[in-house]
């Protein structure tokens, strides 16, 4: 009896070239899979792939919308990756964000008939506070108690949810809100400066490049970033050199945390103003996607980020103009990983039939 | 028709920087224990990999049986009765000893089974195991125990055995053997894969010697002296090592008062009362059985466990035993553990960035927490010239070296910053004769310029060979230590053996 079976079998050496291809490929082969469900769903492939992922960046204003989705998503992805190369599984950047937003927001509802120029700056710093300290809750529970970081930073997220709900219901609503579920708006002074007129991308960005551009710094020129290193490939060696594996839990944690923070601040101080229940479209969850995809360089987190921000745009696009439900965006989300992943294992492993 | 099981014709292998084996042709007789001898990167690895259906082979060919054979994978090795024992532990080592050995076997049997056979094994061989063991927690001797059972219960035809005793205490060794000539009395063929010149005397019918993926030669065992194939290895003579006393200063700079340590854990080894001195330039060996509280001991001074039940650690009279790694390197101590891959370097870096992981004052590899990338090239640059690291360069990463290269990196970045004290473990196991050699040759040279040197090692020869004091321990407990130039062997064996008297 013959049988074909396949077989997976490691390459003895990667292709470089391929490593650079990978992600092309895999952009390629989802628009090529996307052709086909629209096809099969009867539209023009052609037509609704312009709809979903170039008509959204035709226009300045389309490019200002990319850029005011992606920067959450980058500044969040990029304090994952100081946990992520450690080995420290933080899925609760979504309450981290909230908890910024909260603190900072807070300091806005507190000075809203102030305006002055250190209010920004300090609800900036609140909001990194806020985040920091929801982050390192998680951290504290896993030194001292041996918790799992997965399931305490993912309950968190619900609690700083609830919270926010408690306060945009309660003390924090707003006097003249007609009972609405939301704070008061805040001072002109508390707002993220717009970068153009008429456009809603803002300085958070200029914060978000920054940030990376720093943590670019830190993860491959400083020895905090080599000790993450170490201890997120063999802990056994870091304790041989003498690496404080608690010190690092805590770094890590209160680093994406504050990054989270600043990211929900920028939020609700950006372009939303004020504080109310829906002000991350789950950010925080999306983000591990993209510092994945980015495979924790700063430089690929920004293109992950900037890739998955317009799958968001493409599918309101398309819902609007061909009335495709927007969750054909998740299923674009869904190819890329899908495919990327793929292409990633075929670098690495070649798949044989072999008669038996 | 001819009594060879295997007939290897022009086998070549490349790698994009170096060729593995050049057209490398040898024929291993049925029944008998042939050898391959070589030093690291002399293609060993390489060869038995594409024979156990690892790498496939660039070009040649193979007879098994007599008839042409191709392997191109491990499971369809096994089908067809080739074991394979790896220098390398290929152990799950979050399960237990029964579930890894489930795993390795390829046909199912019931856990019921399993366990009688394996009492069979066990007896037959001398081989006790310990089913309900994580993998873990088991010494690199009693790893390896595992890995032959489990070979065994395969049934092989021939059983590639690679550089098998170098985590073996000298008993082990002796069974290890007797093990072996049962299996060839049985009708089986034993590929033995080593750099122990005795061994290849002692047990093996036929050798093969390699160097640079090219076969020197191969021919009966019994043409060759230890000497004449130390020279056909490495193609020139080696010097005999000395031990020479008139260095040491009668001041004791390292001292171990009293130390016990409880662990409450089956697989740990307490440590009971350890005490001991070591003088200004002397090499103080500890030796001792795999799994006596070695690996528990070194964990003790390196100050990677710093949680002591009683006692002290005094050195040039700071007392120690509360310090982390670093601040004992920032008194001038380094230490080399026993696992290279993923405890003393980190196999996924590079050789540069491996530096790092022991930095000693005087070293300046940081400004302000800042990497200076210069200086640490430069470091590792000097590293690989003055200990004749085989790798294409400082970038290349750890995983790339092999053993026995890697292992002189790793010592040579804790002897280059000139330390006061270096704590050793097992400085030699499972690399080739020549590394070794260097290896000792370095140790002794350190001592000689005024470092204390403590070694942990379960080769007994290298202790003989290297150290001025010896003392052995078992069971958790330190015996006396003895001058090595006149302790009797069998003195030692004894206290190895748990006999105190």
């Amino acid at each position: 009896m013959n049988s074909f079976l396949p077989m997976i079998i490691s390459r003895s050496q990667s292709s470089n070239i391929m490593n650079f291809f990978v992600p092309i490929i895999a952009i390629l082969l989802t628009l090529i899979t996307g052709s086909i469900i629209f096809l099969l769903l009867g539209f023009d492939p052609f037509y609704a792939l312009y709809t979903f992922f170039i008509s959204p960046i035709s226009t300045s204003y389309g490019v200002s919308e990319l850029l005011v989705k992606a920067t959450p998503l980058a500044l969040i992805a990029i304090g994952l990756a100081f946990c992520f190369k450690n080995n420290i599984y933080n899925i609760g950047a979504e309450g981290q964000l909230t908890m910024g937003a909260i603190f900072g927001g807070g300091i806005g509802i507190l000075f809203h008939d102030t305006n002055a120029f250190w209010l920004l700056p300090l609800m900036i710093f609140a909001g990194a506070l806020g985040g920091a300290l929801w982050g390192l809750i998680p951290a504290l529970l896993k030194t001292k108690f041996n918790t799992n970081e997965i399931l305490t930073s993912l309950m968190l997220v619900y609690i700083a949810l609830f919270i926010l709900d408690f306060l945009v219901v309660g003390p924090w609503k707003d006097p003249n809100g007609f009972s609405f579920p939301k704070s008061r708006a805040f001072s002109d002074s508390g707002r993220m400066p717009l970068l153009f007129d008429g456009l809603r991308v803002h300085f958070g960005l200029i914060i978000t490049l920054f940030l990376i551009f720093v943590s670019w710094f830190v993860f491959s020129k400083t020895m905090f970033g080599f000790q993450l290193k170490v201890s997120g490939f063999s802990p056994k060696a870091a304790r041989y050199a003498g690496f404080n594996q608690t010190t690092l839990i805590f770094l890590a944690f209160g680093i994406c945390g504050a990054f989270a923070g600043i990211a929900g601040l920028s939020e609700v101080s950006g372009p939303i103003g004020l504080l109310y229940r829906d002000i991350s479209p789950n950010y925080g969850f999306t983000a591990i996607i993209v510092a994945f995809l980015g495979r924790l360089h700063p430089v690929g987190i920004i293109f992950a980020s900037l890739i998955i921000a317009l799958t968001y745009l493409g599918a309101e696009d398309a819902q609007l103009f061909l009335q495709i439900p927007s969750a054909v965006g998740f299923i674009f989300q869904g190819l890329v990983l899908f495919y990327l992943l793929g292409a990633e294992l075929l670098i690495n492993y070649k798949l044989t039939f072999k008669k038996t | 028709m001819n009594d060879l099981i295997l007939d290897i014709k022009n086998i070549s292998k490349s790698f994009p920087r170096v060729t593995a084996n050049n057209k490398v042709t040898f024929g291993i007789k049925r029944n008998s224990v042939h050898a391959i001898l070589g030093e690291n990167g002399a293609g060993k690895s390489t060869f038995v990999k594409i024979l156990y259906g690892l790498l496939e082979p660039d070009e040649g060919s193979i007879d098994y049986n007599n008839k042409p054979f191709e392997i191109n994978s491990p499971a369809e090795a096994r089908k067809n009765g080739i074991g394979m024992v790896f220098q390398h532990f290929s152990l799950f080592e979050s399960l237990s000893v029964r579930e890894n050995l489930i795993l390795g076997i390829d046909k199912t049997m019931s856990y019921s089974n399993l366990e009688k056979k394996l009492e069979n094994i066990s007896s037959q061989y001398n081989l006790p195991l310990d089913l309900d063991a994580p993998i873990t927690s088991l010494s690199a001797g009693e790893k390896q125990r595992v890995e032959i059972v489990r070979i065994l219960l395969q049934d092989p035809q021939i059983l590639i055995m690679d550089e098998p005793t170098s985590v073996l205490t000298p008993q082990e060794v002796e069974s290890l053997f007797i093990t072996l000539n049962a299996l060839v009395k049985e009708g089986r063929t034993i590929l033995y894969i080593t750099h122990k010149l005795e061994e290849v005397i002692s047990i093996c019918d036929t050798v093969t010697i390699m160097r640079n993926g090219e076969v020197i030669d191969t021919s009966s065992t019994s043409n060759f002296t230890a000497k004449t194939l130390a020279t056909k290895m490495l193609g020139q003579k080696l010097d005999d090592l000395k031990t020479n006393y008139d260095h040491i200063r009668d001041e004791t700079n390292f001292e171990v008062n009293n130390i016990s340590c409880e662990f409450n854990d089956p697989f740990l080894t307490d440590l009971k009362n350890i005490s001991f001195k070591v003088r200004v330039g002397e090499i103080y060996g500890i030796a001792g059985v795999a799994g006596n509280g070695q690996s528990e001991l070194m964990d003790l001074l390196t100050g990677e466990n710093t949680n002591i039940s009683s006692g002290e650690i005094i050195f040039n009279k700071n007392k120690i035993q509360n310090f982390g790694p670093q601040k004992r390197r920032d008194l001038s101590i380094s230490f080399v553990p026993e696992n290279r891959l993923g405890h003393s370097a980190v196999p996924e870096l590079s050789l540069s960035e491996n530096i790092l992981l022991s930095q000693f004052p005087k070293n300046n590899f940081l400004k302000n927490g800042i990497i200076l990338k210069n200086n640490i090239d430069n470091y590792a640059n000097n590293v690989i010239k003055d200990f004749n690291v085989v790798t294409p360069g400082n970038d290349a990463k750890a995983s790339s070296l092999s053993g026995g290269n890697l292992q002189k990196y790793v010592i040579g970045r804790e002897i280059s910053s000139n330390p006061k004290l270096l704590i050793i473990s097992h400085p030699t196991w499972g690399i080739d004769a020549g590394a070794e050699h260097a290896i000792r040759e370095s140790l002794i040279d350190l001592a000689q310029n005024g470092t204390s040197i403590i070694v942990i090692s379960q080769d007994l020869d290298e202790l003989l060979e290297i150290t001025h004091k010896i003392s052995v321990i078992y069971n958790g407990k330190l015996s006396n230590a003895f001058n090595t130039n006149e302790v009797q062997i069998e003195k030692l064996g004894l206290l190895m053996g748990g006999k105190n008297e």
